[in-house]
């Protein structure tokens, strides 16, 4: 319940913050909401040396919509993005947890600590988003694909910050969030997320992500190839789904063996794909 | 390393000298006084110690007093009026018999005031989820539900909020 | 103007609702000292070697203690229990270990130092050296030759075999034309109140005062003072705010014994509040037993005889009433049915886990759930409706009371009553309907019952006490009722509320007697302090015993009141009564008001009759002739989706009755808890460890408690059958709930899937057993 000692700054600018970082060595830990570190910290399962607030940062809250691309700062938290009226965007964002920790949790910090459980990371990957980060060596952008390594762990390298997230706005898609779980506040068993566009009945563009399948969030390839091109239509959607255990490698615990999440992720696919698809 | 934070705690401007490790419940509980924010788990799931962190809803077990410098905290016992009235929500908790041991009491009001400020009028089904990072394990919830709609019947929105 | 059988407001809430409660972890006393144990990451291990010494150089800490420094621990851990004729191995259990752990928690060494943190980094440096042994985990294996020996000690991981029975068995099996055999598991779980468990204790000038989140604090000082060697008289135990119990806080704790040692050995207050993770490792668990269950019936559907081989398992230590526990259960193992011949055999098991102790309902859950699974099963069998059997077999409501097979007495009952008031609700047949409509659309509804009945009250002593079922105290009530001059009362009661609303319901049922509003009348529970030794709060005794003794003796100080107005107003006492708030001469509008009488008794005594000692106060203690029997009837509705194998309860109606409702308010509110309590048990919560030992469900993240987002508004409702066993026609209602509630919804789940072809499964209907359950069918 109480945190190992450590140190703590609260910079002002996001170069003092990176150089905080830096000189902190590597145990070192920029924190945000705190919603994905501070229970492991309590816990004492994680025991940075010196945690570095972001809060003072400035520029890094808030939605914007430029040419199609929703720029979202890396501070903003999942309560914003709920009532954002932003489709499957928002329904994701008010899915996880309960509304205290949607009030705290950020976007950044959740994508940062890649837990292949939680929901965000699978949206990111599913809409083909990319981070920005800063850090000594200057600023890059990783595309989502990249970003997720394995299980709690991603590409960003110490002493970098992400500081903002682009999504595609997906103008004419139908988007849907399926997370399937014991209990309301519980981490996803198994989630499903898909978008998809139709033209003239056909799927012109479809999109799947899964939650909690492997060490990363994954892409559900197998659907998407079976489903692009097809008739949107619930026949199709069925047949497209029974490929979405492929590739995958879910994790089992108490709740779930392999199996079943296999088939979770397959009534889940149908189902996002279902809702996404307006049927 | 001992760090001094200002907080402004239910209208007062407060200061405490603090670890970075402290989290905002013990700082509340054994550095303020303010007891009544209470500690059910070690996990973030229990909601017992659900405080407003500039007008919204956190677990103050998930937060540390660091974090809170220079932020407002509203806990249950700011909750009422200066003269002692009680909001409606603790009303609505009263008259429907929605507590029994009261532990999880503070929170869970503190929980709903947040929810009727996103939301004035909910249904039951959104005060159930808008609920569910909060466990009671003595009411069933039936009367809690009872007590959040009370409120929300006697309650214009914009109040709500503490 | 009455108040009993009003829906009062609670006297406790505004404090609860301001965040002005009190609960053990709030309070500070001044140089007070932080405990914290370090526990064992092993589930069966020797201790090779403790080293302290990184643990006590570090800042802020005070001293650091193993087994080794308890010489003046003069006992070991208590358990109450010792059966005539039976022989139970005990092991012994001390506060903190002596060479060897046996399961994951055990406590080893407490830390003391001035700060939570200082003592909890400071445990995390104390290094044991574990020589592993082999752990058992499941009480089958646990119970088969070669199996590894939690105690070595014993040579064997059997506690003990206790059976109860009546009519000839054999006889009835013989009768019948269908047996049914099911093995029915009730899982493990914990009690899990919100508030985790806490104690400080100050000791100074040889006098101990602790305080402590407990339902049994007279208990805790008589324990207290036996393994301390101290006398009850330098021993306060105060239970002050108390966050729900639900068993968990039945118990004579370790660490109630280390906190007040440690303040004895250190001249200073210490105080130790558990981490969630601590309760769930270490605060006693409940159920875990597996009940083998054959059930013999003629094909017209006559039950003719019960057989029930139990084999329980107790996890590594016996707690203060651990292997009780199914006995308790099997009292009411033939429920509300009208059975010749029954028989449970209890094998007690020892294994590397938990032990096992009180947690609501104590072995009637599971013969509640055990019998009304299996006469959903046999009516399957049958091909009788659920209801028609059980109706066929039900006690007959003008048989009360009524002596069961193995010779326990039902104080009273109506239980074509309770369902016929439970289908007034529930329109049965429109169900069916709906059911077969939705299920051509996928949808899979289903419907369970359960009638129970369950034994509480607990008392009366001649029965449960040494001579009897053989618990070493006695399980009377006390109270004392003390009219103050001014005319306002404090009433001291021995039970000790933390949830109930004892405050509440306690001050209407004096008030009452008194002629006052229930607002000038106080409770004091849970101090030793105060008023005479209780015995507190645990098997839904507190109305039905504890009630009892404060009307009792509220009734010797009106009869006082009213020898004092007669003497006053120159009538006779046995023309005073209690009306509009005055002792009122009858067919007068001569009369007094208590404070009047009060005033008089304090201040004039002189005018008081001849002889008549001061003041007003009287007390009572009560041991009942007989337990209380309440009962009811529930339904349960689940949507269970069968492609995952979640399930939803979308309905749930409740008809119990409790004999008189004294505050139906807060009967309500039992009862909605204590579905809810059965809801988590059937569906979500499961304390589960690998083979290893290892406990896989430590934290609430893993431990599914229901939210409100699992559970639907219930509809409840109630039937009056007095309880002829106390004045007050009273039962107890803490755990009918509970006790009622697990078998509804699996029968429900069973009948939403029978389709599917799933006739039976255990609980806890995840979503991964219903779906496993539906594979294996479709199979």
């Amino acid at each position: 319940m109480i945190p190992e000692g450590f140190d703590y700054v609260r910079p002002a600018s996001l170069d003092d913050a990176i150089s905080a970082l830096v000189d902190g060595g590597e145990d070192a830990k920029p924190l945000a909401g705190g919603h994905s570190l501070l229970p492991l910290m309590k816990l004492r399962f994680s025991a940075p040396s010196i945690l570095v607030d972001l809060q003072g940062l400035p520029g890094l809250s808030g939605i914007q919509r430029e040419n199609g691309t929703l720029r979202v700062g890396a501070l903003t938290r999942h309560a914003e993005l709920q009532e954002a009226g932003l489709g499957v965007i928002s329904e994701t964002a008010h899915k996880i947890a309960d509304q205290q920790v949607r009030n705290r949790g950020t976007i950044g910090g959740s994508l940062a600590h890649g837990d292949p459980a939680s929901d965000l990371p699978t949206l990111l990957l599913a809409l083909d988003g990319s981070v920005t980060v800063q850090g000594p060596d200057g600023q890059r952008v990783i595309e989502a694909a990249d970003l997720f390594e394995d299980y709690m762990s991603t590409s960003l390298r110490h002493g970098e910050i992400l500081t903002e997230v682009r999504l595609p706005a997906l103008e004419g898609f139908g988007g849907a969030y399926e997370k399937f779980t014991r209990r309301a506040e519980d981490w996803a068993m198994v989630g499903a997320l898909a978008v998809v566009q139709g033209s003239d009945g056909v799927v012109s563009d479809v999109r799947v992500g899964l939650t909690h399948m492997a060490s990363t969030p994954l892409r559900a390839s197998a659907v998407e190839e079976a489903l692009r091109g097809k008739p949107l239509d619930a026949e199709s959607i069925a047949a497209a789904a029974e490929h979405a255990a492929e590739g995958t490698n879910p994790p089992p615990d108490g709740n779930a063996t392999a199996d079943y999440k296999r088939h979770l992720a397959r009534v889940m696919t149908r189902r996002a794909l279902t809702r996404a698809a307006g049927i | 390393m001992r760090v001094t934070i200002r907080v402004t705690v239910n209208g007062d401007e407060r200061t405490a000298e603090v670890e970075p490790r402290d989290l905002l419940v013990h700082t509340l509980r054994d550095e303020l006084g303010l007891t009544g924010t209470h500690v059910g788990c070690d996990t973030s799931s229990c909601g017992a110690c659900t405080v407003h962190l500039d007008g919204e809803a956190v677990k103050s077990c998930t937060v540390l007093s660091v974090q809170a410098d220079g932020h407002a905290v509203t806990t249950i016992e700011g909750l009422s009026g200066a003269d002692g009235e009680l909001h409606p929500l603790q009303t609505g908790f009263w008259e429907q018999h929605g507590l029994q041991c009261g532990f999880c009491t503070p929170g869970m009001i503190m929980a709903a005031a947040d929810l009727l400020a996103r939301n004035a009028n909910p249904t039951e089904e959104e005060i159930r989820h808008g609920l569910e990072g909060n466990l009671c394990r003595c009411t069933g919830y039936h009367n809690i539900v009872k007590a959040v709609q009370q409120a929300a019947a006697v309650q214009a929105p914009e109040e709500v909020r503490a | 103007m009455s108040s009993v059988g009003t829906s009062l407001k609670r006297k406790e809430d505004p404090r609860m609702i301001t965040g002005r409660g009190n609960y053990t972890d709030d309070m500070t006393l001044p140089g007070m000292l932080h405990a914290e144990f370090v526990r064992s990451s092993e589930a069966h291990a020797r201790i090779t070697n403790i080293d302290i010494s990184a643990a006590a150089a570090r800042p802020g800490i005070i001293g650091v203690f193993t087994g080794e420094d308890l010489a003046d621990v003069v006992a070991a851990m208590p358990m109450a229990w010792v059966p005539p004729g039976i022989e139970v191995n005990t092991p012994e259990r001390w506060p903190l270990v002596k060479g060897e752990v046996n399961h994951v928690g055990d406590a080893i060494a407490l830390v003391v130092g001035r700060s939570r943190g200082e003592v909890v980094d400071a445990a995390a440096d104390v290094i044991v050296d574990y020589d592993p042994l082999p752990a058992v985990t499941d009480p089958e294996s646990a119970l088969e030759p070669g199996s590894p020996l939690v105690h070595e000690e014993l040579g064997t991981n059997r506690s003990h075999e206790w059976s109860l029975g009546g009519g000839d068995v054999d006889a009835g099996f013989a009768a019948a034309d269908v047996v049914v055999e099911r093995r029915v598991v009730n899982h493990r779980v914990s009690g899990a109140p919100i508030e985790p468990r806490s104690a400080i204790a100050d000791y100074r000038a040889g006098e101990l005062t602790l305080w402590s989140s407990t339902q049994v604090p007279h208990f805790v000082r008589l324990f207290m003072s036996i393994v301390l060697g101290t006398s009850e008289d330098k021993v306060r135990v105060v239970a002050p705010d108390v966050g729900g119990g639900f068993g968990a806080k039945l118990q004579f704790c370790a660490e109630e014994v280390m906190v007040s040692w440690a303040s004895r050995r250190l001249g200073r207050p210490v105080k130790w509040t558990e981490t969630r993770s601590d309760h769930m490792a270490t605060c006693h668990h409940g159920r875990d037993q597996v009940a083998y269950v054959r059930m013999g019936a003629t094909r017209e559907g006559k039950i003719t005889a019960l057989h029930v081989k139990i084999i329980a398992d107790f996890g590594a230590y016996f707690g203060m009433l651990t292997p009780t526990i199914p006995s308790l259960g099997a009292f009411v193992m033939t429920g509300v049915y009208d059975i010749p011949a029954v028989k449970t055999d209890i094998v007690g098991v020892f294994t590397n886990k938990c032990m096992t102790d009180a947690i609501r309902g104590a072995g009637r859950p599971e013969a509640t759930h055990m019998i009304e699974v299996c006469i959903d099963q046999l009516a399957a069998e049958l091909d009788i409706d659920r209801l028609d059997l059980r109706r066929r077999n039900f006690i007959a409501a003008d048989s009360f009371p009524h002596e069961v097979a193995y010779g326990i007495v039902y104080d009273s009952g109506n239980y074509e009553g309770t369902l016929a008031r439970l289908l007034e609700h529930f329109d049965y047949e429109e169900f069916r309907a709906e059911q077969a409509r939705l299920r051509e659309q996928g949808v899979y509804r289903g419907i369970g019952f359960s009638t129970y009945t369950e034994i509480c009250g607990l008392a009366p002593s001649r029965v449960t006490g040494p001579e009897g079922f053989g618990l070493q105290t006695g399980l009377w009530e006390s109270a004392v009722v003390r009219v103050h001059p001014s005319g306002a009362v404090t009433v001291f009661t021995g039970t000790s509320g933390h949830g109930q609303g004892h405050d509440t319901v306690f001050a209407q049922l004096a008030a009452d007697k008194l002629g006052v509003s229930p607002e000038v009348v106080e409770v004091v529970h849970g101090d030793t302090g105060t008023g005479p030794m209780g015995l507190g709060t645990y098997g839904s005794r507190s109305m039905a015993v504890g009630g009892e003794s404060i009307a009792r003796a509220a009734d010797r100080v009106a009869e006082k009141c009213k020898e004092i107005v007669a003497h006053q107003l120159e009538a006779a006492p046995e023309d005073i009564e209690v009306a509009d708030g005055t002792f009122r001469v009858r067919g007068t509008e001569k009369g007094m008001a208590l404070a009047e009488i009060s005033g008089i008794a304090h201040v004039r005594p002189e005018l008081l009759p001849e002889g008549m000692e001061p003041a007003l106060e009287e007390h009572a203690f009560y041991d009942p002739e007989n337990f209380v029997f309440p009962f009811g009837a529930h339904a349960c509705e689940v949507e269970v989706d069968v492609e995952t194998g979640k399930v939803q309860v979308t309905r749930y109606l409740a008809v119990d009755d409790c004999g008189n409702p004294l505050n139906p308010m807060l009967i309500d509110g039992q009862v909605h808890g204590g579905i809810t309590h059965g809801i988590g048990q059937a569906i979500y919560e499961q304390i589960r460890y690998d083979d290893a030992g290892q406990l896989v469900t430590g934290s609430l993240v893993d431990y599914a408690l229901p939210t409100a987002a699992e559970v639907p508004s219930f509809v409840t409702d109630r039937t009056v059958t007095p309880s002829p066993v106390n004045s007050l026609g009273v039962k107890g209602i803490g755990e009918a709930g509970t006790i009622a509630s697990s078998a509804a919804v699996v029968n429900a789940v069973i009948d939403a899937l029978r389709p599917l072809g799933v006739g039976y499964m255990n609980m806890p209907c995840t979503p991964l057993r219903v779906w496993t359950a539906i594979q294996e069918a479709q199979r």
